[in-house]
């Protein structure tokens, strides 16, 4: 407890000298403050954005709108990207001869930048919620999916010599044992893909959509509004840390009940 | 005859080369046996134990257990493993359970049943640790107790004590032994540990490496309750100094 609460002030810490830091540069560098602007007028944008919205935007949507349907897209994307992965990484890494066809395809694909799909699904599927989702999709579903064949692959010998003394059946064996054994590795994956989730969201929606948080970027701009947009920022910074700490959390969890240790 | 090993063989083969892992390998076991293969690395006594378990399969020749032929793992018949196998997610409790969860039987009688084997091995005070909370030595009782918990035939023991220091292992032999008389059990033991086939053997296999074969097969005739420092106990382990080829001779020699 003791130790949460030095973590958190050595963070508050942190991000006071960072906005000190900011300020100074603005009082003595001589910046243009109309490109940019203070943290005073960023806080007061922020404001702004929570409680009226963006004058000029097309849209009178206030921050938590914008907030609440990337959250929605991220997790739908994110959530499918696990479930997949997960799900053909148990199949492909108990059957490896499989994965030796498949793995080819994925290694052409994986190294495809997501958004390098935007235009493609955009025209394929048009505008609105899903050329985000799937950009997000795109880009955890990989990582994913080679953690798990790999995880699946890696699993101690003697757990599948126990299921085979013990008379499992092959369905048994994959649930109650390859799937708890390989599941700190995979849940490592999926912290890992957490983060990735989120970069390529703002992505997909600065092109794909009319709302959320890459949206709302977009917006300031063409409003000619860099408080705005250096509020966003922020905000997209701010939720990518707290979904990675609680994330993380669960990752210490798993690894403390399966004994590896805090 | 209760386990028939016929003439049995098994040969690796990597790239070009071929290695005779068991070489025309002949033993019957009988019932209620505590039969322990010794030998040192290499001389084939896991890969013996493996294709009896029905985890390795044969080259040639034929296993039977009580008239059945082995071609793969049976639940009738259980392994212990060296580094214990228990899943380390699982508690104790569930670590036992394992193999009941897919037996069919009530939650009742699943209970009672670990209840009752992890008394039998003195670790019920411990059922909701998990493995990493838990010593050497009490893991290998979760395993014991994981094992009996299906009332199996057979135990095979693949050098079960062989991580644990010398205090914990005289202790889980004593329990072993226990276990082989009281349960009724055929035990299959595999150990490079002389002093351990000794002490815990009706017949010693003894094996040699280069290709895998029988050398000697050794008779222990001694009561239940063993005496580490008794003479027959030294008789016993001399001999197999001896058939290692690892006792000193000292021939007297007169050169008049």
């Amino acid at each position: 407890m003791i130790k949460t609460l030095k973590q958190t002030r050595t963070i508050l810490i942190s991000f006071l000298i960072l906005i000190i830091l900011w300020q100074l540069a603005i009082s003595f560098g001589g910046m243009n403050t109309a490109l940019f602007p203070s943290p005073i007028k960023v806080f007061n944008a922020f404001v702004g954005l929570a409680t009226k919205g963006l004058s000029g935007s097309t849209t009178d949507a206030i921050l938590w709108i914008h907030i609440k349907d990337s959250l929605v897209r991220f997790f739908i994307g994110y959530l499918l990207a696990a479930l997949l992965g997960i799900g053909f990484g148990l199949l492909l890494g108990w059957f490896p001869k499989a994965f030796s066809y498949v793995n080819p395809i994925v290694q052409l694909i994986r190294p495809i930048a997501p958004v390098a799909w935007l235009p493609f699904l955009v025209l394929v599927i048009g505008i609105g919620n899903l050329p985000a989702i799937a950009i997000i999709f795109i880009a955890g579903f990989f990582p994913i999916l080679l953690s798990t064949v790999k995880a699946v692959i890696n699993v101690d010998p003697v757990y599948l010599k126990v299921a085979k003394t013990f008379g499992l059946t092959q369905l048994q064996t994959i649930f109650k044992i390859v799937l708890p054994a390989a599941f700190p590795q995979i849940f490592h994956s999926l912290h890992l893909a957490l983060g990735t989730c989120w970069i390529f969201l703002v992505s997909g929606e600065m092109v794909g959509s009319q709302t959320g948080l890459g949206f709302l970027l977009m917006d300031a701009k063409n409003t000619m509004r860099p408080d705005a947009l250096l509020a966003v920022i922020i905000t997209i910074g701010i939720i990518g840390l707290i979904l990675d700490q609680a994330i993380g959390l669960f990752e210490k969890a798993i690894r403390k009940t399966w004994g590896f240790g805090g | 005859m209760y386990i028939d090993i016929h003439d049995v063989s098994v040969e690796y083969k990597q790239d070009n080369t071929s290695f005779l892992a068991l070489d025309h390998i002949n033993l019957a076991i009988e019932r209620g046996e505590f039969i322990c293969l010794l030998g040192p690395s290499g001389c084939g006594k896991t890969t013996l134990l493996n294709a009896i378990a029905g985890f390795e399969k044969v080259t040639s020749g034929t296993i039977t257990i009580d008239g059945t032929p082995v071609t793969k793992p049976d639940t009738r018949y259980v392994t212990i493993f060296q580094n214990y196998g228990l899943l380390p997610w699982r508690s104790v409790e569930k670590n036992v359970a394992l193999p009941l969860e897919t037996k069919g039987l009530s939650k009742q009688e699943q209970d009672e049943r670990i209840q009752h084997y992890l008394e039998l091995v003195g670790l019920s005070e411990y059922k909701d640790r998990h493995p990493h909370q838990l010593s050497g030595g009490q893991q290998q009782r979760v395993a014991i107790a994981r094992a009996l918990a299906v009332n199996p035939d057979i135990l095979f023991m693949d050098e079960p004590f062989a991580a644990l220091d010398a205090i914990t292992r005289m202790k889980l032999q004593d329990d072993t032994r226990l276990l082989s008389t009281k349960e009724k059990k055929t035990i299959i033991f595999v150990t490079h540990d002389i002093e351990e086939a000794v002490y815990l053997a009706d017949r010693i296999v003894v094996l040699s490496p280069n290709p895998g074969r029988i050398k000697s097969i050794v008779d222990v005739h001694m009561p239940f309750e063993r005496d580490r420092t008794s003479d027959d106990f030294i008789h016993i382990r001399d001999k197999i100094f001896e058939i290692f080829n690892m006792k000193v001779d000292h021939d007297l020699e007169y050169y008049i």
